[in-house]
């Protein structure tokens, strides 16, 4: 494992930070998040990242993707969240297309990987239930046998991506109880199946969310992922792959911050100087520094394991997530606190960033949850 | 065969048949390693006759030049030699200060003359080199050394004090920074020389620190001599000279941690496993595969991880490196995560330990087994791990200035 860029992803690096910049900034996220629509992200920015190649990067050739892997992902993910990009590029193509991606059969690949790594379709995985946490076994929506197919029943909340979604991929018990590993199935449903229903959810970072109902909603068999009763350690991949994803834009996000608040250390005046001349202050902004770094280190190490597929690559994902959720929470709670009152502003955008740390800090598993799972799979 | 695999061979075939077959298996700790000098300590009866055979290719430094006695070895030679002498289990040849901080910086800013009369000893492990920097009033305010150099004919004439001078009780040399000029900026009035230490206006008490042992210790000069032939970089040159070194030094405290900058601790760096996991499992129990207490499981595990995360940054900044980069500021955060790190993982085993961790002194069948002890001493030991060659807050104010460019 080379912890280094490559000349390839330095200038994938380069294309996706011009892109970032070019697309509107932090202000475009503002401006959407005021503009009344449930939507929360641009559909044509959508589209434009996948003019560059970006919903790709991560997918095998087999399926018309790049087969860059998810070093490279993380490299755009990271430009992106420097700008707080709200399109659904980690929920639709780094979680829920990739466990199509890694159960779907060869059909059901090529009708819906297709559309989604054009960017026209948008695909969220329907998964959290009341009370499940992180818990990907905590599954209690029913999915019954019919006779050419099943039937589903059941509500799923904090669906990323999932308002104005066009298809989803559901998690339901086929059998056995919520939080057993076995009898879980993954199913592809498409947005406009009778007996679907989504609400948005409003969150406090603005991006995309919903509770979906799936109530007597007929699904095909030949819309199964994977075997059935055996969709769990699907999941599992594709929630570390998206995990992955989301750490990269979380070190953009921590970058982002960090940067803006030594710049204004560098402006600001109090007392007749510079607060960047006070000690107190510069010692809190190279502790951050010190952190940020760490989880650089253990964010391209995760995204390199589980591209090279090494023992140890679920380790390093719970050290990547662990490490970015306490970083970027700590960076940007430095950040507001050094920018003072103004950073209380909603006009100001560096609160912004506070918000979607953590957001971004309770997806997929906040440290806590991560060292546990990182003891469990060393043995302790 | 390639030249790097046909070399391998020569090296084998010269460890086999020449080095003392007893050496073998001995400890790479660098406590127990050997330090050479005059008065040298052997911590095997074979180790003096081992670091000569070994000093006579150039091994005990072996990327330094052949023309002063060094190995002449490429990095990738030296990979090779490091991974013969594993497999041989037999330990590093000489260790300390010559070869660690005052041999690099004699190669960097020394004559031809000095490099030619000081680095083959260091090779050979004739002598060995204390360091002569802080004094009672200048610790992190190190440019404000105050010891007064005065000249007299051939010679400067040393009178001061100089403290936390690692093992100066057991050296031979020392490299000083010295006052020459109290008129000038206090930076450029210091200068960076050698001198023996076996003279009568050399003095060298040991210091017993709160651990109970006396690693350090206080060097009284009064009217003590050093050859003008032996300053280093020219007269009012030393705080250029003391800062390259400083780095030298950072980059060996470093690796005591594991920066995977030293010989040492390479193959510690590759290994993941958590020995903190085994003494809790120990001391606090085990329920169902899990340590028993979760509050401890979950400490054990928050240091295991960020020391993962720490042994991935050092990797991150070695491969940055071999693929040409230049040093990036990631290395500037080593000394002070590291040895932050190292104090945390300390108290933990203290508390895992519980009260057995309270011992100072004991029996062997009293109530602190010999591991508790000198875990109290290693705990100790460890405060002064942010304290020595640059504290936590002189490195932090290092990344406000160098890295965030914050300003003054």
């Amino acid at each position: 494992m080379q912890l280094t860029l490559n000349d390839e992803q330095r200038i994938l690096a380069g294309t996706a930070t011009s892109f970032a910049k070019g697309s509107g900034g932090v202000a475009r996220m503002r401006a959407l998040r005021d503009g009344g629509g449930k939507q929360a992200y641009d559909k044509n920015v959508l589209a434009q990242m996948a003019d560059l190649g970006f919903t790709s990067i991560a997918f095998e050739e087999r399926d018309g993707g790049l087969g860059l892997g998810l070093a490279s992902l993380v490299i755009v993910t990271e430009a992106l969240g420097r700008v707080l990009a709200p399109e659904p590029l980690i929920p639709s193509l780094a979680l829920a297309a990739q466990a199509v991606a890694l159960g779907g059969s060869d059909a059901l690949r090529a009708r819906v990987l297709g559309p989604a790594l054009a960017g026209t379709s948008v695909l969220a995985l329907a998964q959290s239930e009341r009370g499940s946490r992180y818990d990907l076994s905590a599954v209690a929506l029913k999915a019954e046998r019919s006779q050419d197919g099943f039937v589903l029943g059941g509500d799923k909340i904090h669906v990323w991506g999932g308002f104005g979604a066009d298809g989803y991929i559901v998690s339901a018990r086929t059998s056995g109880k919520p939080r057993e590993p076995k009898g879980i199935t993954l199913f592809y449903v498409p947005a406009d199946a009778p007996g679907v229903s989504a609400v948005a959810e409003v969150r406090v970072d603005a991006q995309n969310a919903a509770s979906v109902r799936f109530a007597n909603v007929a699904v095909q068999a030949a819309d199964m992922i994977g075997a059935e009763g055996e969709g769990l350690p699907i999941l599992e991949r594709a929630t570390e792959r998206a995990t992955v994803a989301l750490c990269g834009e979380m070190l953009g996000g921590m970058s982002e911050a960090f940067e803006r608040t030594v710049t204004y250390l560098k402006e600001r005046k109090q007392f007749g100087v510079l607060i960047g001349t006070f000690q107190a202050l510069k010692h809190r902004a190279a502790k951050l520094y010190v952190e940020i770094e760490l989880a650089r280190s253990a964010v391209m190490a995760a995204a390199r394991a589980l591209d090279e597929q090494t023992e140890d690559a679920s380790a390093l994902v719970s050290l990547a997530k662990a490490r970015v959720s306490d970083a970027y929470c700590l960076v940007a709670n430095e950040a507001v606190q050094m920018h003072g009152g103004i950073g209380m502003t909603d006009e100001h955008e560096i609160g912004f960033f506070m918000k979607r740390a953590r957001a971004a800090e309770l997806t997929f598993g906040d440290s806590a949850y991560h060292r546990d799972r990182y003891a469990k799979l060393q043995g302790y | 065969m390639s030249d790097l695999e046909s070399f391998r061979a020569e090296v084998r075939t010269f460890l086999e048949k020449e080095t003392p077959g007893a050496i073998r298996g001995a400890s790479f700790s660098s406590d127990q390693a050997y330090w050479g000098g005059r008065k040298a300590e052997l911590p095997h009866p074979e180790s003096k006759r081992y670091c000569e055979i070994m000093a006579s290719r150039g091994y005990t430094a072996p990327t330094w030049p052949k023309e002063y006695g060094g190995g002449g070895l490429s990095a990738a030679e030296a990979k090779v030699l490091d991974q013969e002498l594993a497999r041989l289990k037999l330990p590093i040849p000489l260790t300390g200060f010559g070869l660690a901080m005052i041999g690099p910086t004699l190669l960097q800013f020394g004559t031809e003359a000095q490099k030619q009369e000081h680095i083959p000893k260091i090779v050979r492990g004739e002598i060995r080199w204390c360091q002569g920097y802080s004094e009672p009033g200048a610790g992190s305010d190190l440019a404000a050394v105050a010891t007064s150099a005065r000249i007299e004919g051939e010679e400067l004439v040393l009178n001061g004090q100089k403290i936390w001078t690692s093992y100066g009780d057991k050296s031979d040399w020392m490299f000083a920074l010295v006052r020459t000029d109290a008129n000038v900026k206090k930076q450029q009035g210091i200068t960076f020389v050698l001198f023996d230490m076996a003279q009568p206006g050399v003095e060298v008490r040991p210091i017993r620190l709160i651990s109970g042992a006396s690693p350090f210790c206080e060097t009284f000069l009064t009217d003590a001599r050093a050859k003008q032939s032996n300053i280093i970089a020219g007269m009012g040159n030393g705080w250029t000279v003391a800062k390259a070194l400083l780095g030298h030094e950072r980059n060996m405290i470093g690796s005591v941690f594991g920066s995977g900058g030293s010989r040492t601790s390479a193959n510690a760096a590759k290994t993941n496993r958590n020995p903190l996991v085994d003494l809790a499992r120990e001391h606090v129990g085990d329920e169902a595969g899990r340590i028993a207490d979760p509050v401890v499981r979950d400490r054990v595990t928050q240091i295991g991880m960020d020391h993962r995360a720490f042994m991935l940054t050092i990797q991150r900044n070695a491969d940055n490196l071999k693929a040409g980069h230049k040093p990036g500021p990631e290395s500037s955060i080593f000394k002070i995560y590291g040895t932050e790190l190292n104090q945390r993982r300390e108290e933990l085993m203290l508390s895992i330990r519980g009260p057995r961790a309270l011992g100072w002194e004991g029996t062997d069948n009293g109530p602190f087994a010999p591991e508790d002890l000198a875990q109290t001493r290693t705990w100790l030991r460890s405060r002064g791990n942010t304290i020595e060659g640059g504290t936590s807050e002189v490195q932090l104010n290092i990344i406000a200035k160098r890295v965030l460019d914050l300003p003054d």
